[in-house]
């Protein structure tokens, strides 16, 4: 019962974020700095696990495929397509449930405990989309643009790491990757990107509007919303993964 | 002029109060007094529809609030300025950007127009050398002056203030009971005031609303207050500091 009332909750503010979407002018400033927030200031973050990301992966693979009869170009298939299908988005998501996700819940959940939501409503702001819209907005734009980014530095990575290591040269790494690459696994990581993005940041807008109890209420709301986010990519990776491979 | 009837509230089995019922005439300060915890702050709500009633209306100048569509509301929410108990202040910008914030939004107003009605609201709260201050910088007193002129600064027809003296030294709110009485007077603003304290609803207030035993209690004017002989009245007056 309390998990249909919160979905209830929940849809109904994507209802109120979806039709004040086209109050352009009320959230038109927000929107530019958010793309910045969730975007450009993620990049460093996503930099990093993308690179972790890839060079752990070779050297993992290149342990488990040590042998005569397989080519060292298969760790490049091998990592480049993981990377692309799963890593590059699905990890990162969940460094960015942690960066982006808790972010937006603090930042509602303090503005709504200490009434400054409240006070927009009062000077006739539509709140939702002051607030809401743009947050959800600047996800659905930059996850799959901080994908690029990821996919780029993991392949970075495992190249490397292949390298440094002497497991595998970046000529046969390159080989194996270009061998096994399709273009539908690209698509694949943007549709993953673009519903990872729309959940973290609805999920977190929704714990940090609905949050109450002072600074107890938003540490409660911030976590909540963290490991809900969590929860849902990995089911919505399942999800999606059965639909569309 | 805003007219309240029957209204009544509750928050699942709780019930907050019932047949609510009074008028605020233009112009006037009403002092709107009762226990911590006896709903003070949700009657408040209800007035600008931040909260719904389960059952009344409230109608200002002529348009139940509650009824309106989502757009009409907002215009009507535009009449009113808002201190809140907390101030409210947008902590991610400035003192002159919390005071112009409606201003950029609900006004097509020229830069050096916004600057001048800006530092216009400030000089009415005595705090024009604050324009460029963040607001974490500000003391108790002055976030209260400036959430009042972030209230004033679209000339409201109607201001409301929750609890605007609370947490606030003897001295402090002495000078914001001023600065409300002169808000009133010199921008003809209607007022409504939530507090418990005593002394400011003396100060400040033409009639009074007591809120007690989950009901409208009492209401009147001030000088009706002072020789009334209701016990839960005179125990909650005589309960303050201030004697009468």
């Amino acid at each position: 019962m309390y998990a249909l009332k919160e979905l209830g909750k929940y849809s109904t503010l994507l209802y109120q974020a979806l039709r004040s979407s086209t109050e352009f002018s009320t959230y038109r400033k927000n929107l530019f700095q958010e793309l910045v927030k969730v975007g450009y200031d993620s990049v460093p973050i996503i930099v990093l696990t993308g690179i972790f990301t890839g060079s752990v992966m070779t050297l993992q693979s290149a342990y488990q495929l040590e042998s005569a009869f397989i080519p060292l170009s298969t760790i490049g298939a091998i990592v480049s397509e993981s990377i692309l299908i799963e890593l590059a988005a699905v990890i990162s998501s969940l460094v960015l449930a942690g960066k982006v996700g808790a972010r937006v819940a603090t930042e509602l959940g303090t503005m709504r405990v200490s009434e400054q939501i409240d006070a927009l409503e009062s000077m006739g702001f539509n709140s939702v989309s002051f607030l809401v819209v743009p947050r959800v907005l600047a996800g659905i734009f930059m996850f799959p643009v901080l994908y690029i980014v990821a996919s780029i530095f993991g392949l970075g990575g495992g190249i490397a790491a292949g390298f440094f290591s002497g497991s595998v040269p970046p000529a046969d790494f390159l080989q194996g990757a270009r061998m096994y690459f399709y273009p539908w696994n690209l698509v694949f990581g943007f549709t993953k990107m673009f519903v990872f993005g729309f959940i973290i940041t609805s999920v977190s807008c929704y714990k940090g509007y609905f949050a109450s109890g002072g600074a107890e209420g938003v540490g409660k709301c911030t976590t909540n919303a963290t490991v809900l986010s969590c929860i849902l990519i990995l089911l919505a990776d399942f999800v999606l993964a059965a639909l569309l491979l | 002029m805003i007219e309240i009837k029957n209204l009544s509230k509750s928050f699942g089995d709780l019930l907050v109060w019932k047949d609510v019922t009074f008028n605020i005439e233009d112009g006037e300060t009403l002092a709107i007094i009762g226990r911590s915890g006896c709903g003070k702050s949700v009657l408040l709500k209800h007035i600008n529809a931040l909260l719904y009633p389960d059952s009344g209306e409230v109608i200002i100048d002529g348009s139940d609030i509650h009824k309106l569509d989502y757009v009409e509301q907002r215009k009507l929410r535009q009449k009113f300025g808002v201190l809140f108990q907390g101030s409210a202040l947008f902590d991610s910008i400035n003192t002159f950007e919390n005071i112009a914030f409606p201003l950029r939004y609900f006004t097509k107003q020229t830069e050096q127009e916004i600057h001048k009605n800006v530092m216009d609201a400030l000089s009415h709260v005595n705090l024009e050398n604050v324009a460029d201050k963040e607001t974490s910088e500000l003391s108790g007193g002055m976030r209260k002056r400036v959430g009042l002129a972030r209230a004033i600064v679209l000339k409201p027809t109607y201001i409301m203030y929750d609890e605007p003296t609370s947490g606030l030294d003897p001295q402090t709110a002495s000078e914001i009971n001023e600065l409300i009485i002169n808000m009133a007077e010199t921008l003809d603003i209607t007022s409504i005031v939530v507090t418990h304290d005593m002394n400011s609803v003396l100060d400040i207030a033409d009639k009074v609303s007591f809120l007690d035993n989950q009901e409208l209690s009492w209401h009147g004017t001030v000088q009706e207050m002072r020789v009334s002989n209701q016990k839960n009245l005179i125990d909650f007056i005589s309960a303050s500091e201030y004697q009468i």
